[in-house]
């Protein structure tokens, strides 16, 4: 199967999963106990007001006709006004979402730059002491609330004696986002490279095994080179799928770091909206996360099939 | 094959392979030191009402922010209270929370995986489907959204780790079963005319569940993490409960003078976790079949 066959399969088969998506999403409000608008509206709301958003949410009609209104206003980039900037939700998600874009990014990126030096050193020589050290990275790494790691980078570099980086904020210009995100990104990495490095040692000793890996040594090819040039690139396939399967713990840490950091990303709105009990905010904002998990896993699957062409025939 | 023969082979396997466990477990370094560290803290989390020296809730708004000392080992908070008493009655609810978490999904996630990977078709089509959409979902932003609508309390946070947990042991027993029913002591026991629920519960299940509680350990890790963050955001434990993560958050207040006041949660919470993957870790040695 060519590429944009390839594609275009996945794509098809994305297509229940989004349906499913949207009716759990859409489902949400009915989760609520009791009378979903009074509670959002709290307990001082007026009669009318509460009548008025049953109207606007159109919760007077079936379950099926509001699926329907719900998709036909979806469809048009409709996710509700928010009760409590009384702007569209979409506004504020899509205000916000390239701060979030931003972190998940930087982080990835500084995940690699740690996990793969790391696994490399270990893989290269099996159960040595650098090998049973990287192995308790993993261990001890996933044991690590991230929030808590946040706090103690915030301590250790940015207040009291290391003041290294600011302690909040977003930045300005490419350079002040590298900077200012240096730490949140830092976080993210340190969640997700305990993962990787993980796979990445156990499919480097698997890779180092075989025929050809034997007879680049053979070929009298420094070991150095072996590892870098042979052996790292098709270890490296299988963390792709790994990466791509923890995305969504990712995607979701980041919630929780950008309240650490103070940065204003769609994390910090879910959570602000929580607490303002702004239902249409949470529930679109938890509608766009799935679509950005949803997308990355396609795109991993990409890269998947880019490096390891074989998958596209399974 | 009788259906009494074909239960004694599978039995006389499992025996083996549980007495083996018994005379090994000891030997395996990383499953000692996981069940030193957990026992440790699930002991001081149970004795806590004995041995905690004050009331974790009880304000001493004359001694606020104390530095560690004979009186209060670990100081005191914000409110004045006795910061050591508040992390031993924490780790009760923390501890608590984060094992009965498994439970549920645990059992739905199994029964779930065995029938997809048993029965096949529509079933699996359905509950595959089904996994697929929740895992769509971020983890974190999935539990707390039905915090949100469902509210706060502990029960809330139980239904909503289970609408997202199940998916992972549902993934794990199907993808063995898959694998087992194929085995010829699967094939033997479906000769022998036993009934299908029997060969699930009597010879596949006790196969396959060893990868499920291997994975548990992880995921109670997993789960006490969540509960905290849940604290951190205020989302979880409600004061005046102590929490791991309410503390910590209380503490990033006063993270320029009293320092200590979000760092020892958050080791407490690194060191279980520790203890728990090396268990896990331990496990997935000694459980796997020569």
């Amino acid at each position: 199967m060519d590429l944009p066959a390839y594609v275009a399969r996945r794509l098809l088969q994305m297509v229940p999963v989004a349906v499913g998506v949207t009716i759990l999403v859409f489902f949400m409000i009915h989760l609520v106990p009791g009378d979903p608008a009074r509670t959002m509206l709290g307990t001082h709301a007026t009669p009318q007001r509460v009548a008025l958003l049953h109207k606007e949410w159109g919760l007077d009609k079936s379950l099926p006709v509001q699926y329907e209104r719900f998709m036909s206003r979806l469809v048009h980039g409709d996710l509700g006004d928010s009760l409590f900037y009384r702007v569209p939700a979409r506004q504020l998600i899509v205000d916000r979402l390239p701060v979030t874009l931003w972190l998940i990014i930087y982080g990835t990126g500084l995940s690699i730059l740690i996990a793969l030096p790391l696994a490399a050193v270990a893989a290269s020589r099996r159960d040595a002491v650098r090998d049973q050290v990287v192995r308790v990275v993993p261990l001890v790494g996933l044991g690590f609330p991230s929030f808590w790691v946040g706090i103690m980078l915030l301590l250790a570099f940015a207040l009291n004696s290391g003041r290294f980086f600011p302690v909040g904020g977003y930045g300005h210009g490419f350079s002040g986002h590298l900077r200012a995100m240096f730490l949140p990104a830092l976080t993210v990495a340190i969640a997700i490279a305990p993962i990787l490095i993980r796979s990445l040692r156990a499919s480097l000793l698997n890779v180092l095994e075989s025929d050809y890996i034997t007879t680049a040594r053979a070929k009298g090819l420094p070991e150095r080179h072996v590892l870098v040039r042979h052996a790292l690139r098709n270890a490296v396939i299988s963390t792709v799928a790994v990466l791509g399967v923890n995305i969504g713990y990712l995607v979701g840490g980041t919630l929780v770091i950008e309240q650490v950091y103070a940065l204003p990303g769609v994390g910090q709105l879910m959570i602000n909206s929580i607490f303002q009990r702004d239902f249409p905010v949470v529930q679109g904002v938890t509608l766009v996360f799935a679509i950005l998990v949803v997308l990355v896993y396609l795109i991993t699957d990409i890269v998947h099939s880019l490096l390891d062409p074989r998958v596209r025939f399974e | 094959m009788s259906v009494a023969a074909a239960d004694a082979f599978v039995e006389a396997e499992l025996t083996e392979r549980r007495h083996g466990f018994r005379s090994r477990w000891y030997r395996t370094p990383a499953f000692v030191a996981g069940i030193v560290i957990v026992g440790t803290v699930l002991g001081l989390a149970i004795l806590a009402p004995v041995i905690a020296p004050y009331d974790p809730t009880k304000q001493d708004l004359q001694n606020i922010l104390q530095n560690p000392s004979g009186k209060h080992w670990l100081g005191t908070d914000q409110l004045g209270r006795d910061v050591w008493s508040r992390m031993l009655y924490a780790a009760r609810i923390d501890l608590r929370v984060g094992f009965l978490a498994v439970l549920l999904p645990f059992l739905i996630g199994t029964t779930l995986g065995a029938i997809a990977g048993y029965y096949g078709r529509f079933g699996d089509t359905i509950i595959s489907r089904l996994a697929e959409i929740v895992v769509a979902f971020p983890f974190y932003v999935l539990v707390i959204a039905m915090v949100f609508v469902l509210g706060p309390g502990t029960r809330n946070i139980y239904l909503a780790v289970t609408a997202v947990g199940w998916v992972s042991y549902m993934r794990i027993i199907r993808g063995e079963v898959l694998v087992q029913k194929r085995q010829e002591y699967t094939l033997a026991a479906q000769a022998a005319g036993l009934s299908n629920a029997r060969i699930i519960i009597r010879h596949l299940i006790p196969n396959v569940i060893t990868q499920a509680i291997v994975f548990a350990m992880s995921d109670i890790v997993l789960d006490i993490l969540l509960i905290v963050t849940l604290g951190y955001l205020g989302l979880g434990i409600q004061p005046p409960t102590p929490d791991w993560g309410t503390m910590i958050a209380d503490g990033q207040t006063f993270l320029t003078v009293k320092w200590q006041l979000s760092t020892i949660p958050g080791m407490a919470v690194v060191i279980t976790g520790l203890g728990l993957s090396l268990i896990g870790d331990g496990l997935a040695d000694l459980l796997r079949p020569e």
